[in-house]
Parts: C-alpha cells; structure tokens; sequence
C-alpha cells in the first residue's frame, strides 16, 4: 500500500459526485461534529499561549508584565472567550465520546453511558481544582 | 504492517492528548486568558509564579500537557482538513505542517521549561 492515502491499489477510477467544501453547514449534526473538530485549533492557541508566559516569566518581570498587559487587549480577551467555549465543547464532547467507546460490563450487564461519563464530569472539577489552587498559591 | 503501528502510534497520542486537554486545559484558559486578564481574580504576583515553575514537578506538568496537546491537535486538525476541507491531495504538506507543528511545539516546550529557565 501506499502512503498516500488519497490512492487505492486496483482501483485507479472511482467514481464519485463532487462534495462542497462547505458540506458540513447543510446539517446540524454535521456542523457540530466540524466544531469540535476545530476545538484542536484553539487547543494549540492555548499552548502557544501558555508557553509564551513560561518564556516571559524566564524573562523577567518587565517581560512578564508585558505579557499580562498583552492578555487585556480586547482582541486577545475575545479570543481567549471563543477559545474557552471550544474547549469547554471539546471537554463535553470527549466525555461523551469515552462513553461510547468504553463499553464497560459488570455481572454481564453493560454499565449504562451515565454512569460512566458522571465521573468524568466529578474528575473534571476535581482536577481543575487542584490547578487552580497550585496556581493560587496552595 | 509499519504503515499500521505509525497510524496506532498518533491515534494513541491523540487519545492520550484529548484527555489531557478534556481535564486539564480548561482551567487554564479560564485563570490565565480570562479571570486573570479581567481582574475576576486576582493573579498570583511574579513571584510566586517563578516559584511554582521552578519545581520539577510543575515543568514535568507542563511539558506533559504542551506536548500531548499539541500531538492531539494535530492529528485532529489533520482529518479537519481532509474531511472539512477536503485537500487530502496535499498529504504531504499537511503530515508535515501538522505533526511537523506539534514536533516543533514540543521541542520549544521542552527548551523552555528545562534549558532556558
């Protein structure tokens, strides 16, 4: 096999309709499913962020005021806002998704989908929790 | 076969990293992009920043986090192009802007948190 993916050994002429680019606005489900795949965008956003304030405090404090002062433009304020609400959609959806594939039996009966992402959720506010209070100073 | 342990190995970084940004990263966002920046909270003055990331444990933490994110976004990234954009024609481009990416991010991650510091 190749590694490209976009070629199938014996079968050089599919034949397949054009799909839009924009095929994923014509339904609902099909747009929330592109959503969430976009949550990876405001993932690494937040990296290069969080590895930005790592450099600045390396720094100094000159630097890392400069940082903080950066963070209040309106315009990094508004990103930040998007970029929590995708990772709050990308927290949901993994959850929900880990609920799917984790197919868990006991006494021979499937652990009902609830049961399974109710502890995430408690694990969730736990651990973020924890971050904040080590941020916080302990 | 090698073809098919190289797919499992990103497909087993990408589920470790969407756990880790599921658990982890919103908090983040909400302290240091918003509740920070906005005064909802008062930050933590330079100094008790520095401390917290001179402990190994902290810089252990976060390069966890900034590289298993990274892996996670860039594998999910790369089917949103094919299937979102469909330019699958342009694979190698993608392969290399995306794990290339997240290579790059982890490598920076690594030299911050552990040489530069």
């Amino acid at each position: 096999m190749k590694s490209n993916p976009a070629y199938q050994e014996f079968h050089p002429q599919w034949y397949r309709t054009r799909v839009s680019p924009y095929w994923w606005l014509l339904q609902w489900s099909h747009a929330k499913f592109m959503l969430r795949e976009l949550s990876s965008v405001f993932v690494a956003y937040f990296i290069v962020i969080t590895l930005m304030q790592v450099h600045a405090l390396g720094q100094g404090r000159a630097e890392h005021a400069a940082f903080q002062e950066f963070m209040t433009h309106p315009l990094v304020v508004l990103v930040n806002i998007v970029a929590l609400l995708f990772l709050l959609l990308h927290t949901f959806t993994w959850f929900h998704i880990t609920a799917r594939a984790l197919i868990l039996r006991v006494g021979g009966k499937r652990v009902p989908d609830p049961l399974i992402i109710a502890p995430h959720y408690v694990a969730w506010v736990v651990l973020s929790g924890v971050v904040a209070w080590f941020v916080l100073g302990g | 076969m090698a073809k098919k342990s190289y797919v499992a190995f990103f497909w087993t970084l990408f589920s470790a990293g969407g756990v880790t940004a599921a658990f982890l990263l919103p908090v983040h966002v909400f302290l240091f992009g918003l509740a920070f920046p906005l005064g909802w909270i008062e930050a933590p003055g330079y100094d008790s920043l520095l401390g917290l990331l001179q402990s190994p444990v902290t810089r252990l933490y976060l390069l966890v986090l900034c590289v298993l994110s990274l892996f996670h976004a860039a594998h999910r990234f790369r089917y949103t192009l094919y299937d979102g954009a469909q330019i699958r024609h342009l694979n190698g481009i993608i392969l290399v802007g995306t794990y290339g990416g997240a290579f790059t991010g982890s490598v920076v991650a690594a030299y911050l948190l552990f040489l530069a510091m």
